[in-house]
């Protein structure tokens, strides 16, 4: 157990050290522009004088190394810093932002993860027949579309032609739990369909890759139906690269929704990035990054931990 | 498998690289076929599109007709012609990108796989934590520090994927390096130059090629996103991606036409896609099948 544990805190630290690294990185690329959040804010109207005054005000005259800990130590307690773009603090708007992708996300992955696994399963079951190359083609198409294409079909589709849902997904502060969900069914749907591919076809190689392993052949031989030899005996030695995978995808979900998001005008945290980056708000665009960055590293640490949780080899070390 | 693989490319065995094409499945031919019409396109869009690239010919909007036979777009200039522009532009923008992230990652992976060391240590850990930021955020912060033009999004774009090349050429070249022959190379005196062209490249040209196809539809499809963004190729040069967004008002009437750079952008990405696949089941044979 000490040596598991030893390996689980190695990938930890790596982890820190990653974010650590990412959010230097976020924050030298934005010291390094000419201009800064004082010639931002007071634009044209600029006198060296004011403008000056305003740089002790931010405390943007002190050297770089004792800023970014001032704007880390700020993060670690919460405080994002001000929006140059309109002054406002950038908390007001971040939490409802980030619930908001967080609810897409997971709304998403609730569809996305059940179908992609009992879809993979069947692949595998029936490799080689009609339904496996179907799924096949299928499942390649989508993964190499764009997440815009996918959107509008579908927006075209179910909102436009039909009816049957509302287009954009204008949710307000008095918007109820059940409005919530209904105005998140569509862009739900679009992350679903471009982010199952990929899992299923991990189930689908995770399980064919162990069946021609003696033991398989050998519950086989005995009788079993095919069914039960892969739920038995397949599955579960496919957990680990399958959850691996689902994690994965997880990350990318937390990513991908930013397209998908600007379709359908979903006041979610990437329509916050994307307005910021256009109107070159950089404190905006730093907590941003920072977030998304922070929760895609977070997710990929969860996948290598399950991954080595649910590895007997490194369980059970000999 | 190397030979067999190589073969492909080369101009004196045609006749076998056209039976092992007549061989190929129908989602391969299938994908050559796209592929040709795309490289078609792209060299006469010129000739073959009814009026000049930003041209102003029309009403904005303007429904399908036999005039314009994709209607107008917001600006009033004619949607064919746009289409077809696009497939220079924004194809081209993308496989110079990749081109040029190919040359700076293939070159840092193999170099950091001959020599090792620290150098090695050093180019494989920032690598690490590069590619610990997604690469669509990445390429959104680059882009909000250094601004929009097609020069910085080529050379950002470059710089990110170029990451991702560095793992993959690193890791082909470590499996050569160990080889005998190149042992044999560095005790004849051979410079580090030759080594790597004579001895390395061709070792590893065939895994590098399916990644070349992988990475080009990655680009392609983060190129388009920015663009669809507002952040990408920006106006007035016509791209598949910003014309979505910029005719995306009509998909709220039921009009299809913004679709079609959308399909344009997905049909090319699917029949790279279905080469690879070919192409990877025929030189090394993936696991998968049992």
């Amino acid at each position: 157990m000490a040596y598991i544990f030893n390996i689980l805190l190695q990938r930890i630290l790596l982890g820190l050290l990653t974010l650590f690294a990412i959010s230097l990185i976020i924050f030298l690329g934005v010291s390094m522009l000419p201009g800064d959040a004082a010639d931002a804010i007071l634009g044209q109207a600029a006198t060296p004088d004011t403008v000056a005054a305003l740089r002790r005000q931010l405390g943007l005259d002190l050297p770089a190394h004792i800023r970014y800990l001032e704007w880390l130590g700020n993060i670690f307690q919460g405080d994002f810093g001000t929006s140059i773009g309109n002054g406002r603090e950038i908390n007001e708007v971040l939490g409802t932002r980030f619930y908001n992708t967080l609810f897409l996300a997971t709304f998403a992955a609730c569809i996305a993860v059940p179908l992609a696994l009992m879809l993979g399963i069947l692949a595998a079951l029936y490799r080689n027949s009609y339904y496996d190359r179907t799924v096949n083609v299928v499942t390649l198409s989508s993964i190499s579309t764009p997440e815009f294409f996918v959107a509008y079909i579908l927006l075209l589709l179910i909102s436009v032609k039909a009816g049957w849902l509302p287009s954009l997904s204008n949710i307000r502060a008095d918007t109820t739990f059940l409005e919530h969900i209904e105005k998140t069914i569509l862009p739900a749907l679009v992350l679903t369909l471009v982010s199952m591919a990929h899992m299923m076809r991990m189930t689908r190689a995770a399980i064919i890759n162990l069946l021609s392993n003696a033991y398989i052949e050998m519950a086989a031989l005995k009788g079993m139906k095919r069914f039960r030899v892969i739920i038995h005996h397949a599955l579960p030695n496919a957990w680990a690269p399958i959850v691996n995978v689902v994690v994965l995808n997880l990350a990318y979900l937390i990513v991908g929704v930013i397209v998908v998001e600007v379709v359908f005008v979903y006041p979610g945290l990437g329509q916050f990035l994307v307005d910021a980056v256009q109107r070159r708000d950089m404190p905006v665009v730093q907590a941003c990054c920072l977030i998304f960055a922070a929760t895609y590293v977070l997710l990929n640490l969860v996948a290598d931990i399950l991954s080595i949780l649910t590895n007997p080899r490194l369980l059970h070390p000999k | 498998m190397n030979t067999q693989s190589t073969s492909l490319f080369s101009a004196p065995r045609l006749g076998r690289a056209l039976r092992i094409l007549g061989e190929a499945p129908l989602s391969a031919k299938f994908g050559l076929l796209v592929i040709a019409t795309y490289i078609f396109v792209a060299l006469f869009a010129p000739w073959i599109s009814p009026f000049g690239e930003s041209e102003i010919v029309g009403k904005k909007f303007l429904p399908w007709n036999d005039q314009f036979l994709l209607g107008t777009d917001h600006l009033g200039r004619d949607m064919l012609t746009r289409v077809l522009y696009g497939a220079r532009n924004t194809v081209g923008i993308a496989l110079l990108t990749t081109i040029l992230a190919f040359l700076l990652g293939g070159i840092l992976g193999i170099l950091a796989a001959i020599l090792g060391g620290w150098l090695d240590q050093l180019m494989s850990r920032i690598v690490d934590v590069f590619m610990a930021i997604p690469a669509l955020i990445f390429a959104m912060l680059l882009l909000s520090i250094f601004g929009t033009s097609i020069l910085n999004l080529i050379v950002i774009m470059s710089v990110i994927d170029a990451t991702r090349i560095y793992r993959i050429a690193r890791a082909v070249s470590l499996n050569v390096v160990v080889m005998d022959y190149i042992e044999a190379a560095r005790l004849r005196g051979e410079k580090l130059a030759w080594i790597t062209v004579q001895e390395i490249l061709p070792n590893i040209s065939a895994p590098l090629a399916a990644e070349f196809g992988l990475r080009f539809c990655f680009v392609f499809l983060t190129i388009s996103a920015l663009s669809f963004l507002g952040l990408g190729i920006q106006p007035p040069i016509a791209d598949w991606g910003s014309m979505v967004r910029q005719t995306a008002i009509l998909i709220t009437y039921g009009d299809y036409t913004p679709l079609i750079p959308a399909f344009a952008i997905a049909l090319l990405t699917v029949a790279v896609n279905f080469i690879i696949d070919w192409f990877l089941h025929k030189s090394s044979g993936l696991k998968d099948e049992v």
